[in-house]
C-alpha cells in the first residue's frame, strides 16, 4: 500500500435484506487504488451479495456506494466503471473465445481494428494468445477463466470483481492461479476486488484482507495482521487454526497482562491490554507457537520461558492423539484440566515423528507475545 | 407482490417490472376470463347464455338429471381409469427396456413408440376407425366391454407420454445405487422393487396424471372409435354445443372443470409443482 | 455402468419388450399399415374398398382446392405459433426471473389450462365472442363512450354500434389456436430459460449491453433449443387442429383435418381420407427433420 492511497470504492452503512433475512449488515469499507483486496468469509456470509452490489445486479437496501467518487445509486451493471468475473465464468458458449473477449468493446462502439489489437492484447495478457477461433466447449476449465479474466480486463476497468475465482479449479492448478492473479493485478495495475471463503487464497494473493462474518466486517486488515493480530474470536478461528481458551483478565499493565483461564492456566503476556479489569476475555493460541519437551527437560522450559515478566507460560499433557502430515506432526494434547490443546511441530529431521507417540505424558511452553488476547 | 414495487428493481427482477406484471396479468386474464365466466354463467337463471337474470343451482339438477349426460361422464371416467392403469404399466416397462438394454433395431422401436405423440390425432383417428372396421371389432358388447376399443385407442396415444416421463426420471437414476443393493445382496427384483419403482414414482404419479387427463380430454380420437352406445363426455358435450349453447353445457363444463383443478391438486400435494411442471 | 446387451439378460428383455411391442404393433402400427394401403384404394360400392394400387387419391389431392387448403392450414398453423412466441417469451421470462414464492403459482397458472379440457376451452371462448357475448358487449362500451366524447366535444356522434361476427370466421379460428396452444409454448420456453445460467445474463450486462441487446444477443441464441421445441410443440397440433376450427371456424376457415373428418363422416370416401391423412403425416415428418437439422448449441456452463 502507497501512503497517498485514495479509495476508488467507498461503501457506506450498506446494508441488504432478502426478505427477512440480513445478507449483508451496515457494512462501511473503503477500497483503495491499485490494491488487491480480498473479501474473505464462509459461506453465505454476504460477502458475493456485497461484490454483487458493487457490480450492480443487487440494489442495497440502504446505505451507497460510491465507485472513483461518484454514487452509483440508480446507475444499472452496464453503465458501471468496474467488470467481473463470474464464478461460473460466464463465457457465452455459442461465441467464438476473439467473439467473447470483443463482445463488450464492440457493444462500447470501439473501431472494428482497434478492437482486434485490443482483444489480441487481452489474450497475450491471460496467455491465451492464438485461441481467438476456439469455441468454449472445447476449453478447460481454467482456460475458460482466462478468457473470462481477458473479457474482463479488455474493457479496462477501474476495477475488476472476481467471485470466488479459484473454487472451480483443481488443487495445483489454484495454487498457481493464484500467484498469476496477484502478478497479472501488478501488471495492470488495476484494482481487484475478490471474494473467496478460502483463507490459504486470501493471505497469499491479497494486500487487504476485509473478514466477513453473517453480513458484517469482522475485521480489515492485511493478511500477517490478520493472521497475529486476529480482533476478535471469529476472526481467530475461522483464519488458520486456533486454541480458544476462555479467561478473565487479572492483571492489565501497560506492559504486561495476564489471564487466568481455567481450561489452561495462567497465561502471561508481554504487553498491555486494554480490557477491564475481570473483563471475560478469549485468548488464541496457534498450534505452531507452542514448544513441545518431554517432562524431564522442566529446568531448560523455565529458562526458555523466562520471557514473561511475572510468570511463565507452561503446560503439562498427555497425547491424546497425533496425525502425520509429512511437512508437520499435529499434536492433540489432553491437558491436566480436561482441556485438549493442538500443537503443530515441524518435521525438522525425518526421524521427528518418532518421538512422541500416543499416551507420552509431555509438557510445553510458548513466549510471552504468542497468545493474542480476543476482547470480541 | 404489489404492483408497484416498493423497492427498486434489480437487473433480473425481470418479473418485477411493470410492462412485465401487465403482460402476465394479460395473459392470465386471456386464459382465465372465459372459463371463469363460464363458470359463473352456469348459475345464470336465464335460457340464453348472454345475461345475468338471477342465480340458480337448477341447471346442475338438470344436467345432473340428464342420463346420456351422465352415462357419458361414468363412460369417459371408466375409460380414463382403464387407460391409465394399463399405460403406467405398458409406458413404464417401455421405459425400463429402452433405458437398461441395447438390442438390434433399438433407435427404430425408440422413435416409433414416441410416434403415436406427433402423429396428428385427426390420423390416428381415421386409423383406429379403419382398425376396428377391418378387424370387425365387435360392438355389442355389454359395459364395459363396449369400451374396449376407445380404451385401446386411448392407451396407444397415452402411453408413450409415461414412457417419456419415465424415461427423463430414469437418466437421473444414479446406477450406483442399483450395485449397492446388489453388493448388499439384493435379488434383481429386490432391486426393482426397492431401488428403481421409489426412484421413479414421481414419474409414475405425473405419468398417471397425465394419462388420464389426456384421456378424459380426447375428443377427436373418440369420436371416431365411438359408436352410438359407447359416447364419451366429451363427444356429448360436442353434439351438444353444435345443438345449441345451454346453460346445462355451462354446468356440466363446471363439473369437469372442478374436477380437472381436484386432480392437479391432488397431484401437486404428491408432487409439488415443480416437478409437474418438469414433465413437460 | 452402461446399457446391458439384451442377451446377456434375456429374462428381463422379454419381460419388458414384448408387451410393448405387441401393443405397438397391433395397435399402432398395423392400424397406420391398414390407412397407408387404403390410401391407394377406390370405392366399389357403398361399403366394399378394393386396394387397387391406384395414385388417384394422391392425384386429387393435388388439385387446387386440396393445395389451398393444406396452404392454408400451415399459414394458420405458424401464424398461431408466431403469436404464441411473441405472446408466450415475456410470460416464460416472467416465470423464469420470478420470485421462489411466486414461481410456482406462476407455472400453475399456466398449467391449469392446459390440464383443462379442450373442449369446454373451446366452448368456454364461443360463449366469450358471441354476438351476444361480452367481448361484443365490451367493444360496444367502447364504441357508444368514444361516440360520447364526440358529442361532448361536439363532433357528431358515431352511427349506432352493430356487433361484429367474431365467430365463425378466420379471425376467430386464429384467436382460439392461439387461446389452446399458448400453454404449450410457454413451458417449453421455461424450460429452456430456467436452464440458462444467469451468469451468461449478468456477464453480457456488465460487459456494458443493454438488456433489449442482452436478451437478442444471449439470450435467445442460447434459448434456441427451447425455442424450437415450443414451435414444434405448437406448430405440430395446430397443423391438425380439428375442434377449434370446427367448432369456431367458419365455412371458408376449414383446415385440413376437417376435410379429412369430411371423408370419413359425411362423404364416405375412406380412400381419398387415408390420403390427406399420409400427406399430413408426411408433412410432420417434413417438419420434425427440418428441426433437427438445425445447428446444435454446445451446453457450456
Amino acid at each position: 500500500m502507497t501512503e497517498t492511497a485514495r479509495p476508488i470504492i467507498q461503501i457506506q452503512n450498506v446494508s441488504k435484506r432478502f426478505g427477512k433475512v440480513t445478507a449483508v449488515d451496515n457494512v462501511t469499507l473503503d477500497i483503495n487504488a491499485g490494491e488487491f483486496f480480498v473479501l474473505l468469509g464462509p459461506s453465505g456470509c454476504g460477502k458475493t451479495t456485497l461484490l454483487r452490489m458493487i457490480a450492480g445486479f443487487e440494489l442495497p437496501s440502504e446505505g451507497k456506494i460510491l465507485i472513483d467518487g461518484q454514487d452509483m445509486a440508480g446507475i444499472p451493471p452496464n453503465k458501471r466503471p468496474v467488470n467481473m468475473v463470474f464464478q461460473s465464468y460466464a463465457v457465452f458458449p455459442h461465441m467464438s473465445v476473439a467473439d467473447n473477449v470483443a463482445y463488450g468493446l464492440k457493444i462500447a462502439g470501439v473501431k472494428g481494428s482497434e478492437i482486434k489489437d485490443r482483444v489480441a492484447e487481452a489474450l497475450e495478457l491471460v496467455k491465451l494468445g492464438g485461441f481467438e477461433t476456439r469455441m468454449p466447449d472445447q476449453m478447460s476449465g481454467g482456460q475458460r477463466q482466462r478468457v473470462a479474466l481477458a473479457r474482463s480486463l479488455v474493457m479496462r476497468p477501474k476495477v475488476l470483481l472476481l467471485d470466488e475465482p479459484l473454487s472451480a479449479l483443481d488443487a495445483k492448478l489454484r495454487a498457481q492461479m493464484q500467484f498469476e492473479l496477484s502478478d497479472l493485478q501488478k501488471k495492470v495495475g488495476i484494482t481487484f476486488v475478490t471474494v473467496t471463503h478460502d483463507q490459504d487464497e486470501a493471505l497469499s494473493m491479497a494486500c487487504r484482507i476485509g473478514v466477513i462474518n453473517k453480513g458484517e466486517v469482522a475485521q480489515l486488515a492485511t493478511p500477517s495482521d490478520l493472521y497475529e493480530y486476529p480482533a476478535n474470536r471469529f476472526v481467530a478461528d475461522f483464519v488458520g487454526s486456533v486454541n480458544i481458551f476462555e479467561g478473565k483478565l487479572t492483571l492489565d499493565d501497560p506492559d504486561k497482562a495476564a489471564v487466568d483461564c481455567p481450561g489452561l492456566g495462567k497465561v502471561y503476556l508481554n504487553h498491555g491490554v486494554t480490557g477491564p479489569h475481570g473483563a471475560d476475555v478469549g485468548i488464541a493460541l496457534r498450534p505452531e507457537k507452542i514448544y513441545l519437551h518431554v517432562p524431564g527437560e522442566g529446568k531448560a522450559v523455565k529458562a526458555a520461558a523466562q520471557d514473561a515478566p511475572d510468570g511463565y507460560n507452561f503446560a503439562r499433557g498427555k497425547i491424546k492423539g497425533m496425525s502425520y502430515l509429512g511437512d508437520i506432526t499435529l499434536f492433540e494434547i489432553e491437558l491436566e484440566s480436561g482441556a485438549c490443546l493442538r500443537v503443530s511441530r515441524p518435521n525438522l529431521s525425518r526421524h521427528d515423528q518418532d518421538d512422541f507417540t500416543w499416551g507420552d505424558k509431555v509438557s510445553m511452553h510458548w513466549r510471552a507475545d504468542s497468545p493474542v488476547v480476543l476482547l470480541g | 407482490m404489489a404492483l408497484f414495487a416498493r423497492t427498486p428493481v434489480a437487473p433480473l427482477e425481470y418479473s418485477r417490472t411493470l410492462w412485465m406484471r401487465l403482460w402476465v396479468g394479460a395473459v392470465m386474464v386471456f386464459l382465465y376470463a372465459p372459463l371463469i365466466v363460464l363458470m359463473i354463467f352456469s348459475f345464470n337463471d336465464s335460457k340464453r347464455n348472454v345475461v345475468w337474470r338471477g342465480f340458480t343451482t337448477k341447471y346442475y339438477e338438470k344436467a345432473l338429471g340428464n342420463d346420456q349426460l351422465v352415462e357419458a361422464l361414468i363412460n369417459s371416467l371408466t375409460i380414463a381409469a382403464l387407460a391409465t392403469i394399463v399405460s403406467l404399466v405398458l409406458g413404464a416397462v417401455a421405459a425400463v427396456m429402452l433405458w437398461r438394454f441395447r438390442f438390434p433395431l433399438k433407435s427404430a422401436v425408440d422413435g416409433t413408440i414416441s410416434l403415436p405423440i406427433i402423429v396428428p390425432e385427426i390420423c390416428l383417428g381415421v386409423a383406429f376407425l379403419m382398425f376396428f372396421a377391418a378387424v370387425n371389432w365387435p360392438t355389442d358388447l355389454i359395459w364395459p366391454f363396449n369400451l374396449g376399443a376407445i380404451t385401446v385407442a386411448h392407451i396407444t396415444f397415452c402411453f408413450p407420454f409415461v414412457t417419456m416421463v419415465v424415461r427423463s426420471r430414469l437418466a437421473t437414476f444414479n446406477r450406483e445405487q442399483e450395485e449397492a443393493a446388489k453388493d448388499l445382496g439384493a435379488s434383481e427384483w429386490q432391486v426393482f422393487r426397492d431401488v428403481l419403482i421409489p426412484h421413479i414414482k414421481p414419474a409414475l404419479v405425473a405419468g398417471a396424471l397425465l394419462s388420464f387427463t389426456l384421456s378424459l380430454d380426447d375428443f377427436v380420437i373418440t369420436y371416431f372409435t365411438s359408436g352410438p352406445d359407447t359416447i364419451t363426455f366429451p363427444v356429448k358435450v360436442y353434439s351438444m354445443v353444435r345443438f345449441s349453447v345451454t346453460p346445462e353445457v355451462n354446468a356440466a363444463s363446471t363439473l369437469l372443470i372442478i374436477l380437472t383443478v381436484a386432480l392437479t391438486f391432488v397431484a401437486l400435494k404428491l408432487q409439488g409443482v415443480k416437478a409437474i411442471a418438469e414433465t413437460h | 455402468m452402461a446399457e446391458q446387451d439384451w442377451k446377456a439378460n434375456k429374462g428381463v428383455f422379454a419381460a419388458v419388450s414384448l408387451p410393448t411391442l405387441f401393443w405397438i404393433i397391433l395397435f399402432f402400427l398395423v392400424p397406420m399399415a391398414i390407412v397407408w394401403l387404403y390410401s391407394f384404394g377406390e370405392n366399389k360400392g357403398l361399403t366394399e374398398i378394393d386396394i387397387s394400387g391406384t395414385l388417384d387419391n394422391y392425384k386429387r389431392a393435388t388439385e387446387w382446392l386440396y393445395l389451398t387448403i393444406f396452404g392454408k392450414s400451415f399459414a394458420v398453423a405458424a401464424l398461431v405459433t408466431l403469436i404464441c412466441l411473441i405472446i408466450g417469451f415475456p410470460v416464460a421470462m416472467a416465470i423464469t426471473f420470478a420470485s421462489e414464492k411466486w414461481r410456482p403459482w406462476l407455472l400453475l397458472g399456466i398449467m391449469l389450462p392446459f390440464w383443462t379440457n379442450l373442449l369446454i376451452r373451446t366452448y368456454a371462448l364461443m360463449m366469450l365472442l358471441g354476438t351476444q357475448g361480452f367481448a361484443n358487449k365490451g367493444l360496444g362500451a367502447l364504441w357508444e363512450g368514444t361516440s360520447w366524447i364526440k358529442t361532448l366535444v361536439g363532433l357528431q356522434p358515431l352511427p349506432t354500434w352493430e356487433p361484429v361476427q367474431l365467430l365463425f370466421n378466420n379471425f376467430a379460428v386464429v384467436f382460439g389456436l392461439v387461446y389452446v396452444h399458448l400453454p404449450f409454448m410457454v413451458l417449453p420456453l421455461y424450460a429452456a430459460l430456467d436452464r440458462l445460467d444467469r451468469s451468461l445474463i449478468e456477464a453480457s450486462l456488465d460487459l456494458g449491453a443493454g438488456h433489449f441487446r442482452t436478451i437478442m444477443r444471449i439470450v435467445v441464441p442460447l434459448a434456441a433449443p427451447g425455442i424450437v421445441a415450443g414451435v414444434m410443440i405448437t406448430l405440430i397440433p395446430a397443423l391438425g387442429a380439428y375442434l377449434t376450427p370446427d367448432l369456431m371456424g367458419g365455412t371458408d376457415s376449414q383446415m385440413i383435418a376437417n376435410v379429412i373428418e369430411r371423408q370419413f363422416k359425411k362423404a364416405n370416401d375412406w380412400p381419398f381420407g387415408a390420403a390427406l391423412s399420409f400427406l399430413l403425416i408426411y408433412a410432420m415428418f417434413a417438419l420434425i427433420a427440418i428441426q433437427s437439422m438445425r445447428k446444435k448449441v454446445p451446453e457450456v456452463r
